[in-house]
């Protein structure tokens, strides 16, 4: 029992330092004085502070968080809209196709999801004079559709756990269907909606792939903008920069799974206090 | 307006397919104003489908539904003054007590006062003012179920629709309740039909029953009727236990038939039942608690002799297996009516028993 034990805590040791050290020793580095990234002289922020005055990294920073709120908020009202449809009418003509459509962007590879977005832009510029440059239009549209499909993903799993017989009850006592959406649906829905939002918004943040191909000139995001500058060797404060991209994602996680968990727990508990007092 | 004469609630020729399935196969009803109507009947019998198209989920394949004289054909569920008791009682998680039962009132035109105080008549009416501020989820099952009842009488329907409204509570709560929503159906006056499974349920609660299986409506009548004069095996079994054999009708009488049943080993006399003719194969089926069981042979027609297989005491009754010599086992339940426990009891195992009832007890069935 006592060895078995062992085993199992190693190994989750193992697992989580394979992990976490690349992370750990790349926010360490980041408060490294010395102007080598391999070498340490002591700690400092000085990198942090430079990181701020850098006008390029700010732009790109900006560019990165405009492009995350406005694809994260418009994939999640398209992905709310279609994990509902997904979840409530459980037969339509093509169903099927349907959500394997919405869905597939899930497995298919980021770089084909990149290349095609890209000929279709390149397309439409060459039929309808639209989009005339790349920029943050094209990566905004490329950031919605790829990142709709996680927020489809966790609305539909939500709407089929919650009871049907609310929704009808609500269109029983009056309501019709918009007003079913507004006063009962999404009132219940709303912490998977805002977690949606927020997984959508992280995954823009941090896209290279798919950005690197829909972009244009003058148009760099924060993670475009560290992978130019690595490709000149890694400095300091390029780990002071990753750092804070960590601290984003991670609190922008962090924040979806409490949203996830609160509702449930605070439930549960008040649960048992009515049990408690009724029993 | 209904006109004179028309039911309030007219079911007609109703049928509903789900693709090559067949739900509700031609079910016609009528139900009076004010009146507790139940559906009853097993899983799948088609009673929560019916119900569902009075309350305009589902469209009838064919057939019509007639409300205090109103055609409800193509009617949304927002629009009919039909409203329902989820047997999951469907209450909004996000909104307290109050803004569940006040729900509905938001579409009625009436002035913000005078929809707050139809809240509170109806949390006085199910006894639930000190939670009105409460969520769903911090209530116990019992008053989850007032909140249900409560939101769906506020906007005062014509028709109340309750599905298992008693299903998901325990059995000394459920006594309870049932006399709970006898006394607001009798002071609100609405017209309730209830769907449920229990045939007590529907016994207690009801003022006609109609039993169901396999889509049609197989009896209606009062639950006296239903339970007494069954017209078919299947009601006679499925509402309290029954014990019933093979018999031939040999004569009838004047009021009375005569017939040979082998298991028991001789001839019976019953009560006339219209429709039937001599020398055809019927069936006998008598309930458990009108066969009466004694040491001695008792006065009359209809006494059979038999051996105690087998008894259970339920303190306040006892229930007998008696072995006749056909070998044919029949139930009979005797009234504990003395004290005494054990050395009371009328017979004991191998004991040399009569069993008998009376004529008027005898249910004959033609099938």
């Amino acid at each position: 029992m006592k060895r078995r034990h062992t085993f199992l805590v190693s190994m989750l040791g193992f697992g989580f330092a394979f992990f976490y050290i690349p992370i750990l020793s790349m926010i360490v580095y980041s408060f490294n004085e010395s102007r080598l990234a391999s070498v340490w002289g002591g700690f400092s922020t000085k990198w942090y502070v430079s990181l701020f005055s850098n006008k390029q990294v700010i732009d790109a920073l900006i560019l990165s968080l405009e492009i995350a709120l406005v694809s994260a908020s418009i994939a999640t009202i398209l992905g709310t809209m279609a994990g509902i449809a997904l979840a409530r009418f459980t037969k339509f003509r093509g169903r099927l196709l349907f959500s394997g459509l919405v869905t597939a962007p899930l497995i298919m590879p980021e770089v084909i999801t990149g290349i095609s977005s890209l000929m279709f832009f390149i397309l439409m510029a060459q039929w309808i004079g639209w989009p005339a440059q790349r920029g943050f239009t094209t990566v905004t549209l490329a950031h919605i559709t790829f990142s709709m499909v996680f927020v489809t993903t966790i609305v539909q799993a939500r709407m089929l756990q919650s009871d049907r017989s609310i929704e009808e009850a609500a269109m029983d006592l009056g309501s019709r269907p918009w007003e079913v959406l507004r006063d009962v649906t999404l009132p219940v829905i709303s912490p998977a909606v805002m977690s949606g939002w927020l997984l959508a918004f992280t995954i823009s943040l941090d896209d290279v792939v798919i950005t690197s191909f829909t972009t244009g000139p003058g148009s760099t995001t924060l993670p475009l903008l560290i992978w130019s500058k690595v490709k000149l060797g890694v400095t300091p404060d390029i780990n002071a920069l990753a750092t804070l991209m960590v601290g984003i994602v991670a609190i922008g996680v962090v924040i979806a799974g409490i949203f996830m968990n609160r509702a449930e727990h605070r439930r549960q508990r008040d649960e048992q206090m009515a049990f408690r007092a009724n029993g | 307006m209904a006109a004179a004469g028309e039911p309030f609630l007219r079911i007609e020729n109703i049928s509903k397919f789900f693709g090559p399935f067949q739900a509700v196969k031609d079910v016609s009803l009528n139900v009076a104003k004010g009146e507790i109507f139940s559906l009853l009947g097993g899983s799948g019998c088609g009673k929560t489908t019916l119900l569902r198209m009075l309350a305009g989920f589902e469209e009838p394949t064919s057939g019509k539904i007639f409300l205090d004289g109103r055609d409800m054909t193509g009617v949304a569920p927002w629009d009919r003054p039909v409203h329902m008791m989820f047997q999951s009682y469907a209450l909004f998680p996000h909104m307290s007590v109050e803004k569940n039962i006040g729900y509905g009132l938001k579409h009625e035109k009436m002035s913000a006062q005078k929809k707050a105080s139809r809240v509170r008549e109806m949390l006085e009416l199910v006894q639930l003012v000190p939670y009105a501020t409460r969520k769903p989820h911090q209530i116990s099952g019992g008053q989850r179920q007032r909140v249900a009842l409560a939101r769906a009488l506020a906007r005062q329907p014509k028709l109340l629709l309750l599905d298992e409204p008693l299903a998901a509570l325990d059995k000394k709560l459920r006594e309870r309740t049932q006399f709970e929503l006898m006394s607001i159906q009798q002071r609100t006056g609405v017209t309730f039909i209830v769907v449920t499974h229990d045939q007590e349920e529907a016994m207690t609660l009801s003022d006609r029953i109609a039993v169901m299986d396999k889509g049609e409506v197989k009896q209606i009548g009062s639950p006296g009727e239903v339970y007494e004069f069954p017209n078919s095996k299947f009601v006679a079994d499925f509402i309290g236990s029954i014990t019933s054999f093979p018999a031939t009708i040999l004569e009838r009488q004047t009021g009375q038939l005569r017939l040979s049943v082998p298991a028991l080993g001789g001839e019976v006399m019953a009560r006339d039942v219209p429709g039937l003719s001599e020398g055809q194969e019927a069936t006998l089926a008598i309930r458990p608690e009108k066969l009466l069981i004694s040491k001695d042979r008792p006065e009359g027609a209809n006494a059979f002799q038999g051996t105690v297989k087998d008894l259970a005491y339920f303190g306040k009754d006892s229930l007998y297996r008696v072995i006749l010599p056909s070998g044919v086992l029949v139930q009979a339940h005797a009234v504990n009516a003395t004290r005494g426990g054990e050395a009371a009891r009328v017979a004991d195992w191998d004991d040399r028993v009569w069993i008998s009832f009376a004529p008027s007890s005898a249910i004959v069935l033609a099938e």
